[in-house]
């Protein structure tokens, strides 16, 4: 009897769970004070500054990084790379997971969140690139919750159901490729209209094609990197299949990653040239755009070669959580790093911890679903009485 | 009926043609909104402020503002750069500027300039900016969703947000006294300027009378009216006697409206979701038929495969059983010789017997 309660709290108590709980305690705190005193009271955010991490890491990186959803899904379903199948589900959950937090997260930024339907019932401002972000993201939430229910209607054995959202799976994966390039690319967009108060290294006329592109690149990374996790973490949970096709999985994102990563670096090249920017790069943001370019881009682009080549797993999956990194990177520099830099330093914008902590939370919250999912669901294995499709 | 492919061709070229010429386009062409006919402006003569504060007490009271902290007196207040707040909706700030070698101080008032193509209408999701043909700019809060978008796009940095609202924030910003224009009253600030530094009237009369003074007073102004094309144009305007960066306000703005900025990136949308989806199919169908291909050459090349070994097979079986054939009849042969031989054995040794019994003569002539 002592024996088996010991053994129930070493399983709840573990490290993780912990410093989970305590996050996620913390982030109800700051919830509770967000919707009680406001903005100013858990923000940083001024006239100048509107928009802090709430927007730049919650909306802007949240995104990219759950494009992993359509990469996938386009790699496996409309270009044929079957042999990646194992990836989907995964990645499906991970792209819902991420959009459906987004979505949380912008209940806390904007001012009055009950009123997030508004630019659809009440009063549609179709002229906002905003407008299309909006109708994007609402539409593609939707689209990934019918592409990741046939894991639960497996675990609750709805056969017929199941079999007709699978029906389902080509148009939907095409929906969703159309929907994730209109938003991501709008995401960078979003910034078109402020040419003056976008350092000109950092604002192009490029600037939604970017997004578009870093999206793919952070959706194949994204791909390698939560793998790797997973295998980690939750080994116990993949059936043999997935196993045994992770490393497959790794080199082949890692070679697509590679390609997409030396587009990206020859276009930003050409975007400074069209714009004649080359000066700026001899000042101190020229130095920081270098760092991004060289140590973000062009640096993954080469280990991810490299780890192709010589087929050094370990590489690539380093590789993958370096270039997650650089996603940040860049949209950080976009919406806070590079933006206002006319501003003097007394008027730019640093996070206040409570940002911080809901940021956090919002991570938290995402990594305990997907670990409550995945623990229950038929993600990281094929569920014995079904096809897979 | 059949039709060729020249005719085919024909029509959709036409019908192409048709629906170009049929409509007005708006996203592509060259059209500029140069604001509304006879809307009206304010001409703000930065040489003739002197910095009383004047306007400002005037804002807050017409506005119902909350009283600052500090009153509107007090021109220490001058000292500090200011910006556009949620509780002031214009401030007037001072520049130590040197003309022709002398130091002096120069007072600028600042405030929604009222764009004729304005950023933040443009940048709403939720249409709550509206440009007015009397020319203000006027925000809707029963809308707002509070995305701040708006204060995002402002070129001019003029929209503040009340964050220290829990439940009913809204955005902030002068409307260049539109209820009050209505009444037919003067704006509050233009009302309470002493020295004229702010002149209210039609944009296109402003324009005439800002070209008048710089040409009856070309030491006094330099020759710029801001205003007249930044950022496509606004119903505010601004003469000045330094240059306007001395004074606060950005020279590299452009002369692009708001809205073209981004007319490409949403113009784009239709085309995304009008192509990609043939694209993706065909993509789809593309690898679908090289499956398709790949599947019957794998089969093709089992059936011969299967084929071929069956012939082998045969020719196998065909030589084993004519062999088989042969041993038989070589076997039959064989038999049939032993047992003639046999016979023949038995029919000597017969022979032999009958002879030894009929008589030994008959014996000893044989071993001969």
């Amino acid at each position: 009897m002592s024996h088996e309660t010991a053994a129930t709290r070493n399983s709840v108590f573990t490290p993780f769970n912990v410093v989970a709980g305590i996050i996620v305690i913390l982030g109800l705190f700051i919830t509770a004070v967000r919707f009680t005193k406001g903005l100013g009271a858990t923000t940083n955010l001024s006239d100048n500054n509107p928009w802090g991490i709430w927007i730049g890491f919650d909306l802007l990186v949240g995104v990219a990084l759950a494009a992993g959803g359509y990469v996938t899904s386009a790699a496996v379903y409309i270009f044929g790379m079957k042999r990646f199948h194992a990836a989907v589900r995964p990645a499906i959950l991970t792209g819902f997971l991420g959009y459906a937090l987004v979505v949380l997260a912008l209940n806390y930024d904007v001012g009055r969140p009950w009123r997030l339907p508004y630019p659809f019932l009440i009063s549609r401002g179709t002229t906002s690139l905003l407008f299309e972000v909006g109708a994007c993201v609402a539409l593609y939430l939707s689209v990934l919750f019918i592409e990741f229910t046939p894991a639960p209607l497996e675990w609750l054995g709805f056969k017929k159901a199941r079999a007709i959202v699978v029906k389902l799976t080509m148009v939907l994966t095409i929906f969703g490729v159309i929907l994730s390039t209109l938003h991501q690319s709008s995401l960078g967009a979003l910034f078109l209209i402020a040419p003056s108060k976008l350092h000109p290294l950092w604002y192009s006329p490029y600037i939604p094609i970017y997004f578009f592109i870093t999206s793919i690149i952070a959706g194949l990374s994204m791909v390698i990197f939560e793998g790797s996790l997973s295998y980690r973490y939750l080994k116990h949970k993949m059936d043999h299949h997935h196993i045994e096709t992770k490393d497959d999985l790794a080199l082949g994102f890692g070679k697509a990653a590679a390609w997409v990563l030396t587009g990206y670096f020859m276009i930003k090249v050409i975007g400074i040239a069209a714009d004649n920017n080359w000066h700026y790069l001899a000042s101190g943001y020229g130095a920081w755009f270098l760092v991004e370019l060289f140590g973000f881009v062009a640096l993954p682009a080469f280990c991810y070669m490299l780890g192709v080549r010589e087929n050094n797993i370990r590489l690539i999956r380093w590789t993958a959580a370096w270039t997650v990194l650089g996603i940040i990177v860049n949209r950080f520099n976009i919406s806070m790093v590079a933006f206002n830099y006319h501003l003097p330093s007394s008027e730019r914008y640093f996070p206040h911890w409570m940002e911080i902590g809901i940021s956090v939370f919002i991570v938290t919250a995402g990594l305990l679903a997907f670990r409550f999912i995945c623990t229950r669901m038929p993600i990281l294995y094929e569920h014995p009485d079904y096809e897979p499709h | 009926m059949s039709i060729s492919r020249r005719k085919f061709l024909g029509w959709m070229g036409a019908a192409g043609m048709a629906g170009a010429a049929g409509t007005s386009a708006q996203a592509g062409s060259n059209k500029q909104f140069k604001g509304y006919p006879d809307s009206m402006g304010v001409l703000h003569d930065i040489t003739r402020c002197v910095g009383c504060r004047k306007c400002e007490a005037a804002c807050n009271k017409v506005n119902k503002l909350p009283s600052p902290d500090v009153s509107f007196d007090e021109l220490t207040v001058l000292e500090q750069k200011r910006r556009t707040d949620a509780q002031s909706h214009t401030v007037v700030n001072q520049f130590q500027t040197d003309k022709d070698g002398a130091p002096s101080m120069v007072y600028v008032k600042k405030q929604c300039n009222h764009c004729l193509e304005p950023a933040c209408a443009s940048a709403c999701f939720v249409k709550a900016f509206t440009k007015n043909p009397d020319g203000s700019v006027t925000y809707n809060a029963h809308v707002c969703v509070g995305c701040r978008y708006c204060m995002i796009a402002c070129p001019f940095e003029i929209p503040a947000y009340e964050y220290n609202e829990a439940f009913t924030p809204r955005v902030m910003k002068c409307t260049m006294c539109h209820p009050r224009l209505q009444e037919g009253k003067l704006p509050g600030c233009v009302q309470a300027c002493p020295t004229e530094a702010l002149v209210f009237g039609k944009r296109k009369e402003l324009i005439h009378v800002a070209r008048e003074r710089i040409r009856n007073f070309p030491d006094r102004y330099i020759d710029h009216i801001y205003g007249e094309h930044e950022m496509g144009g606004t119903n505010w305007l601004y003469l000045s006697g330094v240059s306007f960066s001395s004074t606060g306000m950005r020279e590299d703005l452009g002369n692009t409206p708001a809205g073209k900025l981004t007319s490409g990136a949403l113009g784009s949308v239709p085309i995304v979701a009008g192509l990609w989806p043939v694209l993706l199919t065909g993509i789809y169908a593309i690898n679908r038929r090289k499956e398709k291909i790949a599947a019957k050459q794998q089969a093709d090349a089992v059936n011969q495969a299967v084929s071929k070994a069956n012939e082998e097979a045969d020719a196998k079986i065909k030589a084993a059983m004519e062999k088989a054939a042969a041993d038989k009849t070589a076997a039959i042969e064989r038999e049939v010789k032993k047992a003639l031989e046999q016979d023949a054995k038995a029919r000597q040794e017969a022979q032999k017997a009958a002879r030894e019994q009929s008589g030994d003569e008959g014996s000893d002539e044989d071993k001969t």
